[in-house]
């Protein structure tokens, strides 16, 4: 029968009488616990914008044909020299079109697949900007504005303009950032470029592209994919590349194989295109919980070594409350729940702390060239984070408050009785 | 006559740092509201018996009766129960919880006893206190009255659960001749008026004599 009426009140008492020793040993759980959610909301947060600068702006799959040599040269199919060891110099690549062959077939077979959240035609395409009598060379890619910005977030790297007003202009171009401000161009300028087969076309500014790499904001312009088959003079099926997105991107390799296999095509899966990103995560993600978790013990030992000199100074609390009917397991209660209040009363100041640090942070502005949207530190507000917290906080304050506790369940009576 | 406490052939052995045969073949036993006290020269191992007698020390030979039931064998979590509503024991250094206040450190044992509600607890006690002359003190902590006081809120404590036999380690070996005066006859008169039975180790001759009846140990034996 354990009576935790009296056994809390001893325990409280206890705790209130030495009310520093008592605020240091939660001060230690609410620190640990309070730098756990910090770093690993930032943390996080931090490697979620790292991950979605590559994961928003790549196709899990990219459909495209590439230029490359035949992989079997003619002489393979020459029966007399089947058996001998052929040397071909110099190869060169096979001349294949640009063009995706039946790409709106291959786009309408893509989305009904299930898996598919979109696959969007994109046209690559080299022009040159004229300003005067200079030229500079650039990329302009003719997109599906308003799928982009639902399937790839482009609106994040619209930095003025909107990708609803490339839709709506016929001949409108979001420039790059870097070309603008080289041409000195502004909104609702015109501009006119080129393709390499030598005509002119005027098009209308109706946004700015900035992907935070200069290299690429030098050089780089969107247009609706009409436009571009309108000046390199190609037909409405002229299409170079095919993005798709799907909704498991675990599914990435699978479907790039097929597509490669059914479509004599190549396609390029997330994975293959970025794989050191996968481990900058993993590792970054390791160093997050190998800095909390060495916090979260530390708090641990902090508890320990409180509660422990607790029992050293209680030593005739415990003779006496055992001489007078107390049994071992009741003063081992005692001193647990002591460490449990310790560690709930820490943990739940901790979260608050956690919570606090982290909303501070989520309002340090933070400017940077790579994401023109973000205005603030990125935090990960997930609840997950704190359920973790207060749990370990529980775990570790109990293991802390366990052992000290045990051997005050053991202390013998009469030999500290006998001792004074 | 009904025994509150009997003692059959009870031996105890120290192990350590040698083997020293403490007690040898102990048998004695104490009737309802007898007042005995054991006498013997320091090291005789009065003590140690009396730690055995109150249930504390489990390390022994023999059979040791409480209020006529066996309590040698029983598990700790029984005897705990057993102490903490058969006897009431007071110590030479007067062991309160010295956070608490004194009407706490009183009620405590009852608390732990659940057999009463805490109005209940806190009337006894109050009378308990008031009996002992100390009522004034209640909601003092007891870290802060002085030595002769503290012996009573102990023998308070000691009283709180009405026990059977009340167990004193030299009660008045740390107190001035007054105080000492003041605990024998508080003792006196629970044995006299309320009929309990009181068994008291001590060394002093004075108290010894006042008491029903002497038990004297020598060497581990007792003599008489």
């Amino acid at each position: 029968m354990i009576n935790w009426t009296i056994i809390l009140s001893i325990a409280r008492t206890h705790l209130l009488t030495k009310i520093k020793q008592t605020a240091i040993a939660a001060l230690g759980v609410t620190f640990g616990i309070g730098a756990y959610i910090t770093l690993v909301c930032f943390m996080t947060g931090l490697n979620k914008m790292l991950d979605d600068l590559i994961l928003n702006q790549t196709p899990h799959v990219h459909i495209y044909n590439e230029i490359e040599p035949s992989k079997k040269q003619p002489i393979a199919l020459y029966d007399e020299f089947k058996n001998s060891f052929n040397v071909v110099h110099s190869i060169r690549p096979k001349l294949t079109q640009k063009k995706i062959h039946n790409a709106l077939p291959i786009i309408d077979y893509l989305e009904r697949n299930d898996n598919v959240r979109g696959a969007l035609p994109q046209i690559k395409t080299q022009i040159f900007y004229i300003s005067g009598s200079i030229d500079i060379g650039g990329n302009l890619t003719g997109i599906s504005p308003l799928d982009e910005a639902k399937f790839f977030n482009m609106s994040d790297y619209i930095v003025e303009g909107s990708a609803q007003d490339l839709h709506n202009t016929d001949n409108g171009i979001l420039l790059g950032i870097g070309i603008a401000e080289k041409m000195s161009l502004d909104i609702g300028d015109r501009i006119q470029v080129s393709p390499i087969s030598g005509e002119v076309f005027s098009l209308k500014i109706v946004g700015f592209y900035q992907s935070g790499i200069a290299d690429l904001d030098a050089i780089q312009s969107f247009t609706n994919v009409k436009t571009v088959q309108r000046i390199l003079g190609e037909a409405e099926n002229y299409i170079t590349d095919i993005n798709v997105k799907l909704h498991d991107i675990s599914q990435a390799v699978s479907m790039s194989k097929e597509i490669e296999q059914k479509f004599k095509l190549k396609a390029i899966d997330i994975n293959t295109a970025n794989a050191q990103f996968e481990t900058g995560t993993t590792i970054r993600n390791l160093i997050t919980y190998a800095v909390s978790i060495t916090l979260l013990i530390v708090a641990g030992f902090g508890i320990y070594n409180i509660l422990n000199m607790l029992i050293y100074e209680k030593m005739n609390d415990i003779a006496i409350l055992k001489a007078t009917g107390f049994s071992g397991k009741d003063v081992q209660l005692i001193f647990m729940s002591q460490a449990i209040i310790i560690g709930v009363v820490g943990g739940i100041l901790g979260l608050l702390m956690g919570l606090g640090l982290s909303l501070l942070i989520d309002r340090l502005p933070f400017a940077t060239e790579a994401l023109p949207t973000i205005k603030t530190y990125p935090i990960n507000h997930n609840p997950w984070f704190y359920f973790i917290g207060i749990v370990f906080a529980l775990i570790s304050t109990f293991f802390a408050g366990f052992l000290p506790s045990r051997r005050a369940k053991k202390i013998d009576p009469v030999t500290i009785i006998r001792g004074q | 006559m009904k025994y509150v406490l009997e003692a059959q052939h009870i031996n105890k052995y120290f192990r350590k740092p040698v083997l020293f045969h403490v007690l040898k073949d102990i048998s004695f036993t104490i009737e309802q509201g007898e007042f005995a006290s054991i006498m013997g020269k320091s090291g005789c191992g009065k003590s140690t018996l009396l730690y055995i007698l109150s249930t504390m020390d489990t390390d022994y030979d023999g059979k040791l009766f409480l209020n006529e039931e066996l309590a040698t064998g029983e598990s700790r979590q029984k005897l705990s129960y057993l102490r903490n509503k058969h006897i009431g024991f007071v110590f030479q250094f007067h062991y309160l919880l010295s956070e608490f206040s004194v009407l706490e450190n009183v009620m405590l044992p009852a608390k732990k006893l659940g057999e009463k509600t805490f109005e209940e607890i806190e009337h006894d006690a109050m009378e308990k206190l008031k009996v002992l002359g100390i009522d004034k003190l209640a909601k003092k902590r007891a870290s802060r009255i002085s030595g002769g006081e503290k012996q009573r809120v102990a023998i308070a404590r000691a009283l709180i659960n009405n026990p059977s036999i009340i167990m004193g380690d030299e009660p008045t070996g740390n107190l001035d001749s007054y105080n000492s005066e003041n605990v024998f006859s508080i003792f006196k008169q629970l044995s006299d008026e309320e009929g309990l039975s009181l068994l008291v180790v001590t060394h002093d001759m004075d108290f010894a004599k006042r008491t029903d009846r002497i038990i004297t140990m020598e060497d581990g034996k007792l003599i008489s």
